[in-house]
């Protein structure tokens, strides 16, 4: 059923140990794309793009030439690329930053060809201390090589890009809040509409706000034709896909997959992949695309992994990340500790977010501490219901950004699949594993 | 008199030219002033503002708002552990109170000696090398209390001291390329690169 044989279109490189080099990119056919863009006009590049109908590889999964096409009736300012990448469990975009610099750096030129615009912002995450140094380098060093500045290889055209970093704030995924911390303020998500970032962006200017992964796929999609991409997967997800895969299996790490061809039991269990479950114990759970996502149970390890066939069972492929949860894992804990992960991130700017998530991580830890009582679990599920009514998927929202309404999913998932857990921890006094 | 020494002064001048608008030097700013003193001191933030063009109040406030920016301050070490799903399921809860032994402080304290001080972290995106442990935002992967117990001891004789520099310095590598950013140059191309577009459309419709 699994098909291994699909081209690696962001990970090539990942068995060099100096990568992240322009020499080694360079022998590895670096800045080939770029060249052949820079003689195209800028339309057909972008027109490439949106043949291979490349699905944002951030989260919400939005197609980037459609992104883009939102800006060709008025010119754009800015290009702004989300490096920070903070969704529990999620890890691919740090393994491109650290260990592709270049790729993702020829990407952003050919991305800012496209549009016509000459000034980029990296936004890295503050705790990537390395991956900071790394891209920093690999922009001074295409700066050296003529990819970068002034009359790019010999064009008219031209780019600086400055590498940004964050200093820890999870909100500032959120493409709204990284504009702010661009500008210097608190990374508080803006009101919307306009709901796009293309309308009204940095410094109030239109503004394209593209992932790491997403302008990594454009040098082999420059290079290969937007046609080849959208024949590998199937459907509207095309092309391949990194998916970081963590929790209780034997290889946790960084696969790139074609999309739809393979399934989550391919992504856990192939010895190429995950190698199954440590000391081959049994799965109780997974959580399909970062904790925002609701779970699913070991009914559903044969879905494909495809963004419309996981949206149809009510859940997300979100930021590509795959949590695994064996028969020894406990599903209290673990949501416990998602609820305090999204109550200590909570801006703060909305009511239902702000006082709800500290209201369901105090239940959560009650439960799972000892103290937790029977009518605490229909509490959980009124308070989740007050930030996202109708427990709903994809959720209802009461509050500015998506972070209050990714509160609910785990929370509801784990009442719902595993409610007699909850029972036990509450006759138990806390937890039985401990 | 610049409270920034040695060549801090002339990289913050450098950061706030690389930007359209001043204030968004906001951030690298505060790490340069972290690298300055270990933490934010009265004296960087006074100067952050000068060199935004902002109050104090301002800078502070958005200061606050970030979890590696530290208002009081903090050992020459920060370690994080953490203990968020993936590290969860790994014993990042158990590295972590293996820590607080180890270092001989509570999680947000301050070891006896002034040298480390424990954070618990929210996910640091490592997740297969867990439980993730960062020196001074430097992956050291130790996951084991054994491995853990071992670093410390490297990072006290000063045996890490080239992989992971004292806390506050994030960026070792300066910028070389494109130091003063073209303006005019910049906006004369997508002048002449939008009538070309347009004319361009013009044809098409034609």
């Amino acid at each position: 059923m699994a098909t291994f044989s699909a081209p690696q279109i962001v990970s090539s490189r990942k068995d060099f140990d100096d990568s992240h080099t322009l020499s080694r990119y360079l022998e590895t056919g670096g800045y080939v794309a770029l060249k052949k863009a820079l003689g195209m006009f800028p339309e057909k590049v972008a027109a490439e793009v949106d043949a291979a109908s490349l699905l944002g590889r951030g989260g919400a999964g939005f197609p980037a030439g459609r992104k883009w096409s939102m800006l060709r009736r008025s010119p754009i300012s800015y290009l702004v690329v989300n490096g920070d990448e903070s969704e529990p469990a999620t890890f691919k975009d740090h393994y491109l930053i650290e260990r592709d610099p270049h790729q993702l750096i020829e990407g952003v030129v050919i991305a800012a060809y496209a549009l016509q615009v000459s000034q980029a912002f990296i936004f890295l995450r503050g705790e990537f201390a390395l991956g900071l140094e790394r891209v920093q380098q690999a922009v001074n060093d295409a700066y050296a090589h003529g990819a970068l500045g002034s009359k790019i290889f010999g064009s008219d055209f031209s780019l600086d890009i400055v590498v940004h970093p964050g200093a820890g704030a999870y909100i500032c995924g959120e493409e709204t809040a990284l504009i702010e911390a661009l500008e210097g303020k608190r990374g508080f998500p803006r009101i919307k509409p306009p709901f796009f970032p293309a309308v009204t962006g940095l410094y109030g200017e239109p503004t394209v706000v593209n992932n790491v992964e997403t302008m990594s796929n454009l040098p082999w999609i420059v290079n290969n034709g937007g046609a080849a991409f959208a024949a590998l997967g199937e459907g509207r997800s095309t092309g391949t896909r990194l998916f970081a895969l963590a929790g209780r299996v034997k290889n946790p790490g960084v696969y790139e997959v074609e999309m739809v061809k393979n399934t989550f039991r391919d992504l856990i269990y192939d010895p190429q992949f995950g190698g199954g479950i440590i000391d081959d114990k049994k799965i109780k759970a997974f959580i399909p695309g970062g904790v925002s996502a609701p779970w699913f149970g070991p009914d559903l390890l044969d879905l494909p992994l495809g963004q419309d066939q996981v949206a149809e069972k009510g859940s997300m492929l979100g930021s590509g990340s795959v949590v695994v949860l064996d028969e020894d894992s406990c599903v209290v804990r673990a949501t416990w500790r998602i609820t305090k992960f999204f109550s200590r991130e909570s801006c703060g700017q909305c009511t239902p977010c702000r006082e709800g998530s500290g209201w369901i991580e105090r239940a959560m830890y009650r439960v799972e501490h000892g103290g937790g009582r029977l009518e605490d679990l229909d509490l959980l599920l009124d308070l989740c219901d007050n930030i996202s009514p109708g427990l709903l998927w994809p959720p209802q929202q009461t509050t500015i950004c998506v972070l209050g309404p990714s509160i609910p999913s785990s929370v509801n998932s784990a009442i719902s699949m595993f409610r007699n857990e909850f029972i036990a921890h509450i006759e138990h006094g806390g937890c039985p594993h401990d | 008199m610049s409270h920034f020494q040695n060549d801090l002064r002339k990289r913050a001048e450098d950061l706030v030219a690389l930007y359209p608008v001043k204030r968004s030097a906001m951030l690298p700013l505060l790490h340069l002033a972290q690298e300055q003193d270990g933490y934010l001191s009265e004296e960087g933030i006074t100067e952050v503002a000068e060199l935004v063009g902002t109050s104090e109040a301002e800078v502070r406030g958005t200061a606050a708002f970030y979890d590696m920016f530290h208002l009081e301050p903090v050992g020459k070490y920060v370690v994080g552990i953490c203990t968020n799903i993936a590290c969860l399921l790994a014993g990042g809860e158990e590295l972590l109170e293996h820590a607080t032994k180890k270092l001989g402080c509570a999680v947000g304290g301050t070891s006896p000696d002034g040298l480390f001080t424990l954070e618990e972290t929210e996910c640091l995106a490592d997740c297969d090398i867990a439980p993730v442990v960062q020196v001074n935002h430097r992956y050291v992967r130790t996951t084991t209390p054994d491995a853990f117990d071992a670093m410390v001891e490297e990072v006290r004789e000063g045996k890490r001291d080239s992989d992971i520099p004292l806390h506050g310095t994030l960026i070792r590598v300066r910028r070389s390329g494109g130091l003063q950013a073209p303006r005019e140059e910049i906006a004369a191309q997508r002048a002449t690169a939008q009538a070309a577009r347009e004319a361009r459309a013009a044809k098409e419709q034609k």
